[in-house]
């Protein structure tokens, strides 16, 4: 059986332009267009291009907050020592360990989750969508405190509710080793973040036309085949982009580490170097390097996503 | 149109109006707060702001008391700063660094005092207010908040870790606590009876706090050589001192005294286990005290567990060689870019003022950097070891004074984290990370 997707909506061109000019309509609502954003993107340029490239700036010094007379251009000296160092790697791999597994999992509770809401009869729905999206209202440190003290050996529950698995006593202490440690830190994201992904793929669902359903049924498809092979094409717009956003929020994981290990047992996320070096040790132009390289890995994954599975983020809006 | 319709479209014109003019104020008032807030200034003429540390009230209080006390020549505000004293190093650094002159006073955390004397955040200690400020302060207090031999800031009350024991346990090992003891002989004791043995294993401050006692206490030093330079600072990480103390703190951390969540336990969770039906023996500061008999006032704790409650110096390393005990408490530093360090620096007079230390140690729990406090019978009666608190104050060794203290106490952390990894290779290690990371080849 193959995939039934909707065919593309043919683009009509205004009859009296030939292709490659543009009308006097046109260009005036082009004109329109940029009145109506140019503030906005100028208070954009003003808020993020003007510190990233403030940050690229200062990466090239060796600057020291607390002893800005010794500032000095070192060129891509930071950068060097950064790469060059273990530990970038290892918190690189951390976080890409985490990444990956918070967005496989959450992509699949996020679907069975959207598919819930979708389905919930029309009285509970509101409730239902309420209930799922709770964890998402709740702030990232606080979500990470409730965890922390859930597996803390003094003050947590946890050991003593799942005490009869194997490998769990009153005496295991989550946040004593990598792995148990980031678990738990991967629990935390999945439990708090679920709901976004939720969300977006319930937007998704929603698009997905009825009557395509209705046909596959009619064509005796089952319930497995109907998800496979009408619901799941249909969607992969609204699927790719909400890939793509939490994958983007992962790489940036630093709330949770802070408040459950603050970095112990190998758990440092590439954020989290970034903040050691730059607030803690203030040294300005190590850690603005740390995030220059932050950046571009957000960059090279949003390239990758877009480019790669070929995401068009208007797709999401249905104007395609 | 009927006159209705007119008067609901004047009515509608003078609700625009009106709301036109309440959406004037509205932004004139955030304006105008907006303004203030970029301006920093820090009020009136003669008010001062004070960030202090959060604590269970003191510092307000007294802030208040001084205010009144000076008959209107100042009065103090005060602005509470994160509860971390990283956070609050990292918060001020910041704010300094930018030249805020809302900061007049800050309280400090002795660590850091010579990054911002080094990097001329604080303003120069007039020396006659040195000298009165000096005297009769205990010394380790004094060495605190002493940078390049001068005093760059002014000690308010001062912290020490002592040896905490439950007198039942120490009778039933044999122990007798009249007499120092060693951390061997704590294990041991531990061991034998059952019981646990606490102290601070979890990857922050409190590592560096235990590590330095340890080191001090076998004789040695962190920082063997300083310097303003960061690359000409000597650390004493491979010194025959260091590997003791380096096999006493894996002795300790993988003995079965300690908990199972001992490379995360902290200040509190040493205080949570130490008020359990385990609890033997534990090293912390003096909080542990009013902490258990406010648990008992509560109704949380059995009056019996403080009853239990014994202290004494902080443990030896080596049975011949006296203790180093940990020094912490905080000191007060006028801001260099203040504009009222006169003032400020009467403020402080005042604040710092042996009534004052005193209401703070009986109220606040935090014992005071003046001698003569401990002698004072209502210090006495709230604090019955408030004369071991002070022999351990004038005991105790600071943490090493450097201008680069962060990457000095993280790369500690780092290096000793787990305590039951350490070993005596663990100071190579520490010294070759540091140093790379003093001269800007690695990361931290």
């Amino acid at each position: 059986m193959s995939t039934t997707t909707l065919p593309p909506t043919e683009k009509t061109q205004p009859v009296s332009t030939p292709q490659g000019t543009i009308s006097d309509r046109s260009r005036a609502e082009r004109k329109l267009g940029w009145l109506l954003a140019g503030p906005a993107f100028l208070v954009m340029l003003l808020v993020t291009a003007y510190p990233i490239l403030q940050a690229v700036w200062y990466s090239l010094f060796s600057y020291r907050l607390t002893d800005p007379s010794n500032r000095s251009f070192d060129g891509l000296s930071n950068y060097a020592v950064i790469l060059s160092d273990p530990l970038w790697w290892q918190a690189l791999l951390v976080t890409v360990v985490i990444t990956v597994v918070t967005v496989a999992v959450e992509l699949v509770l996020g679907f069975a989750l959207a598919l819930v809401m979708a389905k919930a009869l029309s009285s509970i729905r509101p409730v239902v969508r309420a209930a799922i999206l709770i964890p998402y209202a709740v702030i990232t440190v606080v979500s990470a405190f409730a965890w922390a003290f859930a597996f803390q050996i003094e003050t947590g529950f946890v050991n003593s509710w799942f005490g009869w698995l194997p490998g769990i006593s009153a005496e295991t202490d989550w946040f004593g080793g990598q792995a148990t440690s980031l678990l738990v830190i991967c629990l935390a994201e999945i439990w708090k973040t679920t709901p976004f992904i939720s969300l977006l793929l319930l937007a998704g669902l929603a698009q997905v036309p009825e009557v395509l359903q209705e046909a596959a049924k009619v064509d005796g498809a089952t319930w497995w085949q109907r998800m496979w092979r009408v619901t799941i094409p249909n969607m992969k717009a609204a699927i790719m982009v909400a890939l793509l956003f939490r994958t983007l929020d992962a790489f940036r994981i630093f709330d949770s580490i802070f408040i459950m290990t603050a970095g112990a047992n190998g758990t440092e996320s590439v954020s989290f170097l970034a903040y050691r070096q730059t607030i803690a040790r203030v040294e300005i132009g190590l850690g603005s390097a740390v995030s220059v390289l932050l950046f571009l890995s957000v960059v090279i994954i949003a390239f990758g996503f877009i480019k790669g599975f070929r995401v068009d983020l208007s797709q999401t809006r249905g104007d395609k | 149109m009927s006159s209705d319709s007119r008067s609901g479209a004047a009515g509608r014109a003078v609700t625009r109006r009106r709301r036109r003019s309440v959406g004037g104020a509205a932004a004139a008032a955030v304006m105008a707060s907006t303004l203030a807030a970029c301006g920093g200034d820090s009020g009136g003429g003669n008010t001062l702001t004070w960030y202090i540390n959060p604590d269970s009230g003191g510092q307000a209080e007294i802030a208040a008391r001084c205010s009144a006390e000076s008959g209107g020549a100042y009065t103090i505000e005060v602005a509470q700063l994160p509860r971390e004293s990283s956070a609050q190093r990292e918060q001020l650094v910041r704010r300094l660094a930018a030249n805020d002159t809302s900061i007049d006073l800050m309280s400090l955390d002795p660590p850091y005092i010579p990054e911002f004397a080094q990097a001329g955040f604080l303003a120069p200690v007039p020396e006659d207010v040195a000298q009165r400020v000096s005297e009769g302060v205990v010394q380790s207090s004094l060495d605190s908040a002493t940078w390049n031999d001068e005093l760059v800031a002014i000690p308010f009350w001062a912290n020490t870790q002592l040896l905490w024991y439950r007198e039942s346990v120490a009778e039933a090992a044999g122990l007798d606590m009249s007499q120092p003891v060693t951390w061997d002989q704590l294990v041991t004791a531990a061991e034998q009876q059952g019981k646990v043995l606490s102290a601070q294993g979890r990857r922050a401050e409190s590592l560096t706090v235990w590590l330095n006692a340890l080191i001090e206490s076998a004789g040695g030093s962190i920082i063997a050589e300083n310097a303003t330079d960061p690359d000409q600072i000597e650390l004493g990480l491979t010194t025959p001192e260091a590997d003791r103390a380096a096999e006493v703190m894996n002795t300790v951390a993988s003995s079965t005294a300690v908990g199972p969540a001992f490379s995360t336990s902290s200040e509190d969770t040493s205080a949570t286990e130490f008020e359990s039906p385990d609890a033997g023996f534990m090293v912390n500061w003096p909080f542990v005290w009013s902490r258990a008999l406010s648990a008992v006032e509560a109704g949380t704790l059995d009056a019996s567990v403080p009853e239990d409650y014994g202290w004494a110096l902080y443990p030896r390393v080596d049975a011949d060689q006296p203790s180093a005990p940990p020094f912490g408490g905080i000191d007060i530093a006028v801001s260099a870019v203040s504009r009222n360090v006169e003032l400020a620096y009467a403020a402080i007079e005042c604040i710092t003022n042996d009534d004052n230390q005193a209401y703070y140690m009986t109220t606040n729990g935090n014992p005071a950097s003046s001698a003569a406090v401990y002698e004072r019978p209502d210090v006495q009666e709230v604090f019955p070891m408030a004369a071991t608190i002070l022999e351990s104050l004038e005991a105790a060794a600071n943490r090493p004074q450097t201008a680069y203290y962060s990457e000095v106490s993280g790369g500690l952390q780092r290096t000793y984290h787990p305590p039951s990894s350490v070993t005596p290779e663990t100071g190579e290690a520490a010294e070759a990370l540091i140093s790379a990371v003093l001269a800007g080849d690695q990361l931290l």
